[in-house]
């Protein structure tokens, strides 16, 4: 195992203020990286911080089935993720929602791609920021002339901002 | 309070009108009527939409009477910013796991077939 040389890198990428890309190529048939998503077993040895343990308490995966994982770190406190999958494509494709308990109304919609080449399998991740009234379609429609270019605009002052 | 706090940002981030009020007041301070402007939007229209950027701590309106300019004020977005870079560490050390845990599952995998090779070795 020690003479393994993975040169392994998340690439990240905002291309705008609400939206995040990852992209990994990962040494695996992309049959058991999906299998690594989606079942209870693996995403325990996986998922989260290295420092906590992670607790699968719900995995139902289907459209419209719940998931819910707890944290626990060194210190015994707890943190509960919970979502919701919207669409299940084996080996290909996983949409779901993801939301911080300690952040309740603040959910990310997470689009995954699993992609295979030469036995090596390409994640490609997008994260989108909804906020729940965003989610529900209770906010009035604005104007959409002007709006891409405001997008860029603001992601460029949210880059200026990080990069601080 | 500080997470109900980026909700109400996030609330605020989702409407691409106030986006645009946002990015204008990037550029600088303006008044009501600056802002309506390039939208082609009506008084009330606007300062709804700003009453809610207000409300997410995004604007402050000056209080001379008769021009208040609006201003952006950037605190909130900084809280977006680092949201954002904590669930990019999240899924950054994720990835390493399951790089490591794909290795090893693989490592395991093949321990077996070896094994089985031995097996039906001793068997022959």
């Amino acid at each position: 195992m020690s003479e393994r040389t993975s040169a392994a890198t998340t690439t990240f990428a905002t291309p705008s203020d609400r939206e995040i890309t990852m992209t990994r190529v990962f040494d695996a048939p992309r049959e058991l990286v999906f299998a690594a998503h989606t079942d209870a077993q693996h995403v325990q040895n996986w998922w989260g911080q290295r420092n906590s343990t992670t607790i699968v308490d719900v995995l139902d995966v289907r459209p419209g089935g719940a998931w819910r994982f707890v944290q626990r770190d060194p210190e015994g406190n707890e943190y509960g993720f919970r979502g919701e999958f919207r669409e299940v494509v084996p080996p290909e494709r996983l949409v779901y929602t993801f939301e911080f308990e300690g952040m309740p109304g603040h959910i990310v919609v997470d689009t995954i791609t699993f992609e295979e080449h030469d036995g090596k399998t390409t994640i490609l991740s997008t994260s989108l920021f909804e906020s729940v009234e965003d989610r529900d379609g209770m906010l009035e429609s604005g104007m959409e002339s002007g709006a891409t270019e405001s997008w860029d605009r603001l992601a460029e002052l949210l880059d200026r901002l990080s990069a601080k | 309070m500080a997470n109900d706090h980026l909700s109400t940002t996030f609330a605020a981030l989702a409407d691409p009108t106030r986006r645009a009020i946002l990015a204008r007041l990037a550029q600088g301070e303006a008044t009501v009527n600056e802002l309506a402007e390039p939208f082609a939007l009506s008084l009330p229209t606007v300062s709804k939409h700003l009453k809610v950027l207000q409300r997410a701590g995004l604007v402050s309106q000056g209080r001379k009477a008769q021009w208040r300019p609006c201003r952006l004020e950037a605190a909130p977005l900084h809280e977006v910013a680092n949201w954002m870079e904590d669930y990019r560490q999240f899924w950054d050390e994720s990835f390493d796991r399951l790089d490591d845990y794909l290795h090893e599952l693989q490592v395991q995998a093949q321990g077996h077939e070896k094994g089985k090779e031995h097996t039906r070795e001793r068997e022959d």
